[in-house]
């Protein structure tokens, strides 16, 4: 992992002085407030139905209920955004030629595709902690369960780097940044949907497609429960989609 | 230090470079020419471990660029054709970058960013944008960037190409000083410059290495006929027909007509110029100047690419013009 911390560094500078970055924040922290507010909103009304209805109270987490519509709502703004930020990370050094340096440094091919999804990553860390002190005065004013949300975020982080690592591959597919996004768009966009298709698939097909759907092993974190299942699903995927950029810049290599 | 054997490349089904072999020695400057598509940067590309060729082996310091890449990247300063930079990054973030990249350890990371900086007289842009800068500064960026962590070894592929007279002349200088204690593989297709630089040649042309040697040999090898420069005061029939006649002379040529100016190619192995004085003064004309004209780079540099295009157009010449007068 010779050159790991240079183009760590490298990266997550370009990601900072690049405008896109700032973009995709604002959208991002915009968006997460409506739907926080929203969902307040919602937790409210409940609260009071709920509390003419005690006996229907005792079998609904009113809690749970807003918090998972809270983290699933934000994972799926990381569908339209992660592509956004990892668009550019091989898309634009193709393009420039700058790969030729990177390729001719003494570093290793797998020291730049780690440093850039790790870049990527704390970048994305950034914004997540953006969308913290609404929850947290939330939590503070209701009653607070903090497990739920501890392991919300950490679900949310989990299929963010998941979505980061598909973009990092699509991005060095091509040297076209809107393609890289699009096509990694395209590709969550598959992969979250998949898990709805289960019905029509019959029985083992449908486990199949459950199994492979990113959204199903996010449920769970929602939910406030740690199954080590949909741990090494996201690690898998991370770690799946880091491979097939490996070697995708090693093919690239050999085509010249 | 550069040892290349057999290098074969293929893009596809198009081969970029067939067999080249040859070797730099240690210290030496040399001139990789050869004209556009001819396949420098391929071969360059493979030297710099940038790609692995499809066949033959390529040897920096005695090291296989396949097999110990990343200790040859450490060896190797390159700066890669069209200088790509990270053009939103200023000169000393990317210096930097470059430097601790190269292995440069955390707190001597400025010192050698200063270094380069000085070498290639870049301290005043140290904090701009470098896609602000002009067109010579980011070429003298490229150079400072393959000049990080002092590499034995440079590689620089059209390090000239795009730039006005005067940054040309600069580059030249850096070149030719840094030349002093290093190796140096410099590709070009602009040949005063190469002649000027380099002590030996690499002609490269459709993927083959066509010749090999020093700007001055290769000049006095392709010499078939010794050239010379006449200009007389007064030119007149007698002239021309007097150094026809001279033994040696094979012809004569007005180079602009009336001017007294003239062209004669004659037999390399005896000089005529003493026999052209006399016959001109003996003719009552002033001798205005005589000298050897030696073949430009150019000319050799013609002969050996386009020797083979003749050969491969020629029939098809033929054939276009028999459809011709079949029409």
């Amino acid at each position: 992992m010779k050159g790991f911390w240079p183009v760590y560094k490298k990266e997550l500078y370009a990601t900072f002085a690049s405008p896109i970055f700032y973009a995709v924040a604002f959208i991002f922290l915009v968006v997460t407030g409506i739907f926080f507010y929203l969902i307040l909103d919602y937790f409210n009304h409940l609260s009071f139905e709920l509390a003419q209805n005690p006996m229907f109270a005792r079998q609904v987490n009113v809690m749970e209920i807003a918090l998972r519509s809270f983290f699933l709502n934000l994972s799926f703004i990381l569908l339209f955004l992660a592509p956004l930020i990892t668009m550019r990370l091989y898309a634009e050094e193709r393009k420039s030629g700058t790969l030729e340096l990177l390729f001719t440094y003494p570093i290793t091919d797998s020291a730049t595709v780690a440093g850039k999804f790790a870049a990527s990553a704390t970048a994305f860390l950034l914004l997540l902690v953006g969308t913290m002190p609404g929850l947290i005065a939330f939590a503070l004013i209701a009653s607070p369960a903090w497990k739920p949300i501890v392991s919300g975020y950490l679900g949310t982080f989990l299929i963010g780097c998941s979505f980061i690592s598909l973009g990092l591959f699509t991005s060095s597919l091509t040297q076209n940044q809107i393609i890289s996004a699009f096509a990694a768009f395209g590709m969550l966009l598959i992969l979250w949907f998949i898990g709805e298709t289960a019905t029509l698939l019959g029985p083992t097909l449908g486990k199949l497609a459950e199994y492979l759907s990113v959204t199903r092993h996010f449920d769970a974190f929602a939910k406030g429960v740690l199954d080590s299942r949909d741990l090494i699903y996201y690690c898998l995927f991370v770690i799946l989609f880091l491979f097939l950029t490996h070697r995708q810049m090693n093919s690239y290599r050999w085509r010249g | 230090m550069i040892e290349a054997e057999g290098l074969t490349k293929f893009y596809g089904p198009i081969a970029a470079i067939k067999d080249v072999t040859f070797q730099v020695e240690k210290g030496e400057i040399v001139g990789f020419l050869g004209p556009n598509g001819a396949g420098k940067s391929t071969t360059i590309r493979i030297l710099t471990c940038y790609m692995p060729p499809t066949a033959g082996t390529a040897r920096v310091d005695g090291l296989d660029c396949m097999e110990r890449s990343l200790e040859i990247r450490k060896k190797i300063g390159y700066l890669p054709e069209n200088v790509p930079l990270y053009r939103d990054s200023t000169v000393r973030r990317f210096l930097r970058f470059a430097a601790s990249a190269k292995g440069i350890p955390g707190g001597k990371v400025e010192k050698e960013v200063r270094r380069v900086m000085g070498m290639c007289g870049l301290e005043k842009e140290a904090n701009r944008i470098i896609s602000h800068l002009s067109k010579g500064y980011r070429q003298r960026v490229g150079i400072a960037q393959a000049l990080v962590s002092d590499p034995p070894v440079l590689v620089l592929d059209e390090p000239t190409i795009g730039l006005d007279p005067t940054q040309i002349v600069e580059i030249r200088r850096l070149v030719q000083e840094l030349g002093h204690n290093r190796t140096i593989l410099l590709s070009s297709h602009i040949l005063p410059e190469v002649a000027q630089i380099c002590g030996r040649v690499l002609i490269i042309s459709k993927g083959e290495i066509v010749a090999t040697d020093s700007p001055k040999n290769l000049t006095s090898q392709l010499q078939k006929t010794a050239r010379i420069m006449l200009e007389v005061s007064a030119p007149s029939p007698e002239i021309v027909a007097g150094l026809e006649k001279i033994r040696g002379v094979q012809r004569v040529e007005a180079a602009t007509e009336g001017t007294g100016k003239f062209t004669i190619e004659a037999d390399p192995t005896t000089d005529v110029r003493p026999e052209i004085a006399r016959m001109v003064v003996e003719r009552g004309a002033g001798l205005l100047e005589l000298r050897a004209v030696q073949l430009s780079l150019e000319e050799i540099f013609m002969q050996l690419v386009t020797r083979e295009e003749v050969a491969e157009k020629a029939p098809s010449l033929e054939g276009s013009s028999q459809v011709e007068v079949a029409e």
